[in-house]
């Protein structure tokens, strides 16, 4: 698409697709970004996640999570370098980024914004130029994966809210993203919603990248946690570690429910 | 406006609610439902011009533009009262006419004189014109809408060629509306909650501080919904999916409409009827 910046001298160069099992889903070096008043949210931040992980960030409000996964597909560009599959992280590859990283939002109401729930799970291949019967197809997939399939039709606002959450998950499902980041997916939903989104998050073959304050749903979704407070990486590792360490998660205002025994080993 | 977006407000924003559009769907699962858009939406409007240029001393050619849209609401199976309801929409804009246009129109017979009001049979020949051609017009975008899904007309004015800028405010607006007043409602309420208590003068710095805070939260939402469609390759334009070619039945009602309205519109012209 865009004209390679080289000298005429130089053989074009082929576009090497990046071999998967070396190139990490997503790597992160040296990341900083500050606002424009000059506040600065994350500071130095270094994290590698491998293709088919499942990563859970957790930290207390303000520390710089959601900030986070914004970076991720190049909705804010702060100082450092990012890479996802291999590929660098650069306005040339935005549009291929996006397509790998699918994000889905805190508020479902504002990732539905199109009438129906087919237009809205449609918007996105649609965007990447896709044929009519591809669209559908893709449609049809991602409804599925969510347990809505055959809800085409039915206007968004008329859902309960946690098929609006399921939904919001279809909208990135049908760009096949390779990997998905979820912003605090369970915040609001009863318990039966929350175990249904659960089970279809557990259920999908991709990097899973999630923001939470529901350290549950970290233990059971995710093998690996990351501590962010005040925008830096204060604790990386397996998840049982880290969510039963209570002196680290009380030096980072985080706790888990009263009298939680976790997974039954 | 009508009661097209009052909500039952003890129903909670996340519940399943049934709107009215769908209501009407399941209610009238008329012949004209079934069209597409694009031929109602030229169909009515088209109508409607034609109604507007029609001669106003032509009184039985309204009564017959009448009849005809009578006869497409019926194949509509819509409720009389629910088009009548919608139909009080007209009343003010008749009622501003009634009261400013005969004023305006004092040659010709007086038929009333009452003080400085002074009725002709002119004016009145004026208001009866302005009265029905707003009436016929409404009755018509009536069954437009009682028989359009809001996404329909809105996806159907897309393929017309309406600018996009027009065709997405449009829809945008459809999707937040609701949004926008449970945000407004839950504000009242919590004013209310702390025992706000207005008065008529008192209530208006109050008012206008919700006023403030409710652009600003639509202004973010604005700013978070662009963010979600960014993030998904959008990049300025707007796909509109499902490509449907205009059937038989969509040409033979837009041919039938304008058929009958262009029969009687040259009626009127040759004065023949």
């Amino acid at each position: 698409m865009e004209a390679p910046a080289v000298s005429p001298t130089t053989p074009v160069p082929l576009r090497v697709a990046p071999r998967p099992e070396t190139a990490p889903a997503v790597l992160v070096q040296g990341l900083s970004f500050a606002y424009p008043d000059g506040t600065r949210v994350l500071q130095d931040i270094d994290l590698r996640v491998e293709p088919g992980e499942s990563l859970a960030l957790v930290g207390p409000n303000g520390a710089g999570k959601s900030t986070f996964l914004l970076q991720l597909n190049g909705i804010l560009r702060g100082t450092g370098r990012i890479s996802v599959l291999g590929l660098a992280l650069e306005p040339k590859n935005l549009r291929e980024i996006r397509r790998r990283v699918g994000l889905v939002f805190q508020d479902p109401e504002d990732q539905l914004f199109l009438g129906t729930v087919g237009q809205d799970v449609a918007f996105g291949p649609a965007n990447l130029g896709l044929s009519p019967e591809e669209i559908a197809q893709r449609v049809k997939e991602a409804l599925e994966a969510v347990g809505m399939a055959g809800q085409e039709e039915r206007s968004s606002h008329h859902l309960s809210f946690g098929q609006k959450k399921r939904v919001a998950v279809a909208t990135v499902l049908s760009m096949r993203p390779d990997i998905l980041a979820l912003d605090e997916p369970t915040s609001n939903l009863d318990p039966k919603s929350r175990r249904r989104l659960i089970e279809i998050l557990a259920a999908l073959p991709v990097t899973k990248i999630v923001v939470t304050h529901d350290l549950p749903l970290a233990y059971e979704l995710c093998e690996r946690t990351v501590i962010l407070d005040r925008g830096r990486v204060v604790a990386d590792g397996p998840t049982e570690q880290i969510l039963t360490d209570q002196r680290l998660l009380a030096e980072h205002d985080l706790e888990l429910p009263y009298r939680f025994a976790g997974p039954a080993a | 406006m009508t009661s097209d977006v009052t909500m039952d407000p003890a129903v909670d924003v996340g519940s399943p609610t049934v709107g009215t559009a769908r209501r009407r769907a399941v209610d009238s699962p008329g012949l004209l439902e079934r069209l597409d858009a694009r031929a109602k939406i030229l169909g009515f409007v088209i109508f409607a011009v034609v109604v507007v240029t029609t001669p106003a001393h032509a009184g039985w050619a309204f009564v017959l533009y009448g009849l005809t849209l009578v006869f497409l609401a019926a194949l509509a199976r819509l409720s009389p009262l629910a088009v009548a309801k919608r139909l009080l929409v007209v009343v003010p804009f008749v009622v501003v006419v009634a009261v400013f246009l005969p004023s305006y129109h004092q040659e010709g017979r007086a038929i009333l004189e009452w003080g400085p009001l002074r009725v002709t049979d002119r004016g009145l020949l004026v208001f009866w014109n302005a009265a029905a051609k707003a009436l016929l017009a409404t009755f018509g975008m009536v069954i437009l809408g009682l028989t359009t899904h809001f996404q329909e007309l809105v996806h159907g004015l897309g393929r017309l060629h309406v600018p996009r800028v027009f065709v997405l405010t449009l829809s945008f607006m459809h999707r937040y509306s609701h949004l926008f007043l449970e945000e407004s409602r839950r504000m009242q309420r919590a004013m209310q909650s702390r025992n706000y208590q207005p008065t008529w003068l008192g209530q208006a710095p109050a008012l206008g501080r919700m006023l403030g805070s409710l652009f600003l939260r639509s202004y973010s939402r604005g700013e978070r919904v662009y963010v979600a469609m960014v993030s998904r390759g959008y990049e300025g334009t707007f796909p509109l999916a499902g490509d449907r070619r205009l059937r038989a039945s969509d040409v033979v009602f837009l041919a039938c409409l304008l058929a009958a309205a262009a029969a009687i519109r040259t009626a009127a012209a040759l004065g023949s009827l």
